[in-house]
C-alpha cells in the first residue's frame, strides 16, 4: 500500500498577516512556518494506514529550500521519504500550475493506492489543489473526509456535508482531502526528528518533469494575483446604557437603519 | 531570537512549543492552584523523548543535544514551570546513569526513566547539609551482599511521585566529598519512607518531599559508580541541572515579558497605553536585553557539555544570570500590572512565585557565584 501525502508549508496559524501596498504576497519577514494543519490530518492518516496495513508513505510538495521543514515535519511523524519541486520554473504556480506539477510527480513515481492531502491550505484557502490534482490523474475524489477504511481495494469514508454526513465507497486509487476531526496527529517524536534526518528526500525540477516552459509556474497558470488587501478594520462597538425598556428600541432602530442586518 | 539553530534543533523547539501550548498552558494555572501533580502530561513527554532527551534512542531516550535540551525546556517552562522542573529532574537523575551506569543498570532503570515509564529523583540536600553538599551525613554500610543505608533528605524533587532514587550517602571513613557514594533505591524498598508533600510558594504542580531511609537494604549492585565516586556523580548531575533550570528561568522569564506586553499594551491611564512611557519602556528593555543575554548564555553551556568540554563555569554562570534575571523580570512584569497583577485572575502572579525558587534550588546564587569565583581564582 503506497500512500502518497501532499503538503504545503504555510505561515503559523498565529501570525499576524502584514500586506505591504502595491505587493502580490504577504510580508514574510519574521514570520513562523509550520506544515499546514489540514495536512497533518493527512499525514497522520496516512502514517496510521501504515501502520495498519503496511507499505509507505510519501511526502510531495512544490516549495522552495525552506519547505523542507514542513517535509522534516512529516517525515518526523513517520512518512518514509519525500519529493521536494523546485527550481524557477515554478516560480509565480497558481492553483492549476501547482496542481499539474503535484500531479505529474505522482505520475513519475507512479504505483500509488491512496492520495491523501489537507482539504485546504490556511494561507490562501483556496480549496482547490487536492481536486484538481485527482481530476488530473483521472481518479476519483472526496473532499471534507473525517473518517476513513481502507478496504480491499477501495475505501469507505465519511465526508462532511451540508448539514449531515456522508458515506461513499470509492475505489483505489483514489484522491481525499482530511477535515478537521479525521484524527488527532501526533507530535513527532524526538527519535523521529533524529531519524527524519537520514530519510530519502529527492528534489525534482519542471524539466525532470517534463513539465514544458509553458506549463510550469505563471506561464502554466490560469490566475494571478493582481493585489493584495487587509479586510477593513471592524469599528469599535457602541455600549448602551439604560434600562432594556428604552435602550431595546433605540438598538432595534440602529440595527435596521445603520447594520440593516435586521 | 536570532541564534541560528540546525534544522533539527528548530523542529524539536517547535514542537516542544505546539505541545506545550496545547498540552499544558490550558491546565497549568488550575494545577497550580490545586498542587496537581501532571501525570498525564509526564506520560505524554516520556513518549516524546523529553525525559530523557541526551539519552540514545537505544536506551529508550530522544538522542538529542544539550541544545535542544535548553530549547526543549524553555518552551516548557514558558506554559508550565513546575512541569519544566519535573522534566529537568528527570533528565538530571538519567545523566550519571547513562555516564556510571552498568549495563545491568541502564538496562533496569536508565530505560523507564528516559522514557517516561518511571520517575526518577536525585537526592542530596540533608536537613544539615544543603548548600554545604559535602557534609552529607546519610550514611551506608555493606553487611553481606547489602547496603543498609540509615539517614534522611529533604526538598527532594520528584519525590512524591519518583520509582527511582539515586541517593547520595556517606560511605567508609573517608572525609568529606571523598567518603561519599551514590546508590539507586527503589521506591517501596523495606525502610524506605516517603513524607508528605512541601507545600510550597512556586512551582506548585511539581512534587518535593522529604526522605527518611531507616535500616533501608539496598542490594550490592546499586551502587552507581565506584566507591567514593558519590560527590563527582552529584556535581557531574548538578552540572547539567543547572542548565536545566537556567532554561527554566529563561522560559518563566520569556511568559512574564509577553504577558507585561500584552497587558501593558491593552491598559490605558493618562489617556494611553501603558507602553507608551517611558518608564514601563525601560522595564521592558532591561529584559528583553536580559532574556536575550541568558539565552545565548544558557546555549553557550549547552554547547560545551555537546562538545564533551567540561562546562561547570558556564553551568554557573548561566543559572546565576538566568535566574537572577527571571526574578527581576517577574518584579517588573508584576510592576506593569499593578494591583491586577497581584491577584490570582493574572499569569504574572503564577510566575513571580515560580521565578523565587530558581535563585535557591540547583544550587543558590550564592553557590554560583562561589563555584565561579574559584575558578577565577584558581
Amino acid at each position: 500500500m503506497k500512500t502518497i501525502v501532499l503538503i504545503k508549508q504555510v505561515p503559523d496559524t498565529e501570525t499576524k498577516v502584514k500586506v505591504n501596498p502595491g505587493e502580490t504576497d504577504i510580508n514574510r519577514e519574521g514570520i513562523n512556518l509550520v506544515l499546514n494543519p489540514y495536512d497533518e490530518f493527512a499525514a497522520e492518516e496516512a502514517i496510521k494506514i501504515k501502520e495498519a496495513k503496511g507499505g509507505e508513505v510519501v511526502v510531495c510538495t512544490l516549495g522552495e529550500k525552506k519547505a523542507e521543514e514542513a517535509i522534516r515535519t512529516a517525515l518526523a511523524m513517520g512518512a518514509d521519504r519525500a519529493i521536494r519541486l523546485d527550481g524557477e520554473a515554478f516560480a509565480g504556480s497558481d492553483n492549476y500550475a501547482t496542481a499539474k506539477a503535484l500531479a505529474k510527480a505522482i505520475e513519475k513515481e507512479g504505483d500509488y493506492d491512496l492520495i491523501l492531502c489537507g482539504k485546504q491550505a490556511v494561507d490562501d484557502d483556496s480549496a482547490q489543489v487536492g481536486t484538481l490534482v485527482a481530476e488530473m490523474l483521472g481518479i476519483p475524489s472526496a473532499s471534507l473526509v473525517i473518517n476513513c477504511e481502507v478496504g480491499d481495494g477501495s475505501v469507505t469514508i465519511t465526508r462532511e456535508i451540508e448539514g449531515g454526513n456522508q458515506e461513499l465507497e470509492i475505489a483505489m486509487p483514489c484522491l481525499l482531502t482530511a477535515q478537521k476531526g479525521l484524527n488527532e496527529p501526533r507530535y513527532p517524536s524526538l527519535p523521529g526528528i533524529m531519524k527524519a534526518k537520514r530519510k530519502k528526500l529527492d528534489v525534482l525540477s519542471a524539466g525532470d518533469l517534463g513539465l514544458g516552459a509553458d506549463e510550469a509556474g505563471a506561464a502554466g497558470s490560469k490566475t494571478a494575483i493582481k493585489e493584495l488587501s487587509m479586510p477593513p478594520e471592524r469599528k469599535a462597538g457602541q455600549v448602551f446604557e439604560g434600562e432594556p425598556e428604552e435602550i431595546v428600541p433605540k438598538v432595534a432602530q440602529l440595527l435596521r437603519e445603520e447594520a440593516k442586518v435586521i | 531570537m536570532s541564534f541560528p539553530l540546525t534544522e533539527e534543533q528548530h523542529m524539536v523547539q517547535l514542537m516542544v512549543r505546539e505541545f506545550a501550548r496545547k498540552e499544558i498552558e490550558p491546565v497549568a494555572a488550575r494545577n497550580d492552584v490545586e498542587s496537581r501533580f501532571p501525570t498525564a502530561i509526564i506520560d505524554k513527554m516520556g513518549g516524546l523523548g523529553l525525559m530523557g532527551m541526551m539519552v540514545p534512542a537505544e536506551y529508550g531516550g530522544g538522542g538529542t543535544t544539550a541544545v535542544s535540551y535548553v530549547l526543549a525546556l524553555q518552551e516548557i517552562a514558558y506554559a508550565c514551570a513546575a512541569t519544566a522542573v519535573t522534566m529537568s529532574v528527570n533528565n538530571l537523575v538519567c545523566g550519571p546513569l547513562l555516564e556510571y551506569g552498568t549495563e545491568e543498570q541502564k538496562e533496569k532503570y536508565l530505560i523507564p526513566l528516559a522514557s517516561g515509564e518511571t520517575l526518577g529523583s536525585f537526592a542530596i540536600t540533608e536537613p544539615e547539609a544543603g548548600s554545604d553538599a559535602a557534609s552529607v551525613s546519610t550514611r551506608a554500610v555493606l553487611k553481606g551482599n547489602k547496603y543498609i543505608i540509615n539517614g534522611s533528605k529533604v526538598f527532594i524533587t520528584n519525590g512524591g511521585h519518583a520509582g527511582t532514587f539515586i541517593v547520595i550517602a556517606r560511605l567508609g571513613d573517608k572525609p568529606r566529598h571523598r567518603g561519599m557514594s551514590a546508590f539507586i533505591v527503589e521506591r517501596g524498598t523495606p525502610g524506605f519512607e516517603i513524607g508528605p508533600e512541601e507545600k510550597k510558594m512556586g512551582v506548585r504542580a511539581s512534587s518535593t518531599v522529604s526522605l527518611v531511609f531507616d535500616d533501608c537494604a539496598v542490594p550490592a549492585e546499586n551502587m552507581l559508580g565506584g566507591e567514593g565516586e558519590g560527590f563527582k556523580i552529584a556535581m557531574t548531575a548538578l552540572d547539567s541541572g543547572r542548565i536545566g533550570i537556567s532554561s527554566q528561568a529563561i522560559g518563566i522569564a520569556r511568559a512574564a515579558f509577553d504577558e507585561a506586553i500584552k497587558y501593558g499594551s491593552m491598559r490605558k491611564q493618562f489617556g494611553r497605553a501603558l507602553v507608551r512611557n517611558q518608564a514601563i519602556q525601560w522595564m521592558i528593555a532591561d529584559a528583553a536585553r536580559d532574556i536575550e543575554a541568558a539565552h545565548l548564555l544558557a546555549l553557550s553551556a549547552a554547547m560545551a557539555k555537546d562538545r564533551g568540554e567540561s562546562f561547570t563555569r558556564q553551568a554557573s554562570i548561566s543559572k546565576l544570570f538566568s535566574s537572577e534575571a527571571a526574578v527581576r523580570i517577574c518584579y517588573d512584569a508584576l510592576q506593569i500590572h499593578g494591583g491586577y497583577g497581584y491577584t490570582k485572575d493574572f499569569k504574572v502572579e503564577r510566575l513571580y512565585r515560580d521565578a523565587r525558587v530558581t535563585t535557591i534550588y540547583e544550587g543558590t546564587s550564592e553557590v554560583q557565584r562561589i563555584v565561579i569565583a574559584n575558578n577565577a581564582l584558581k
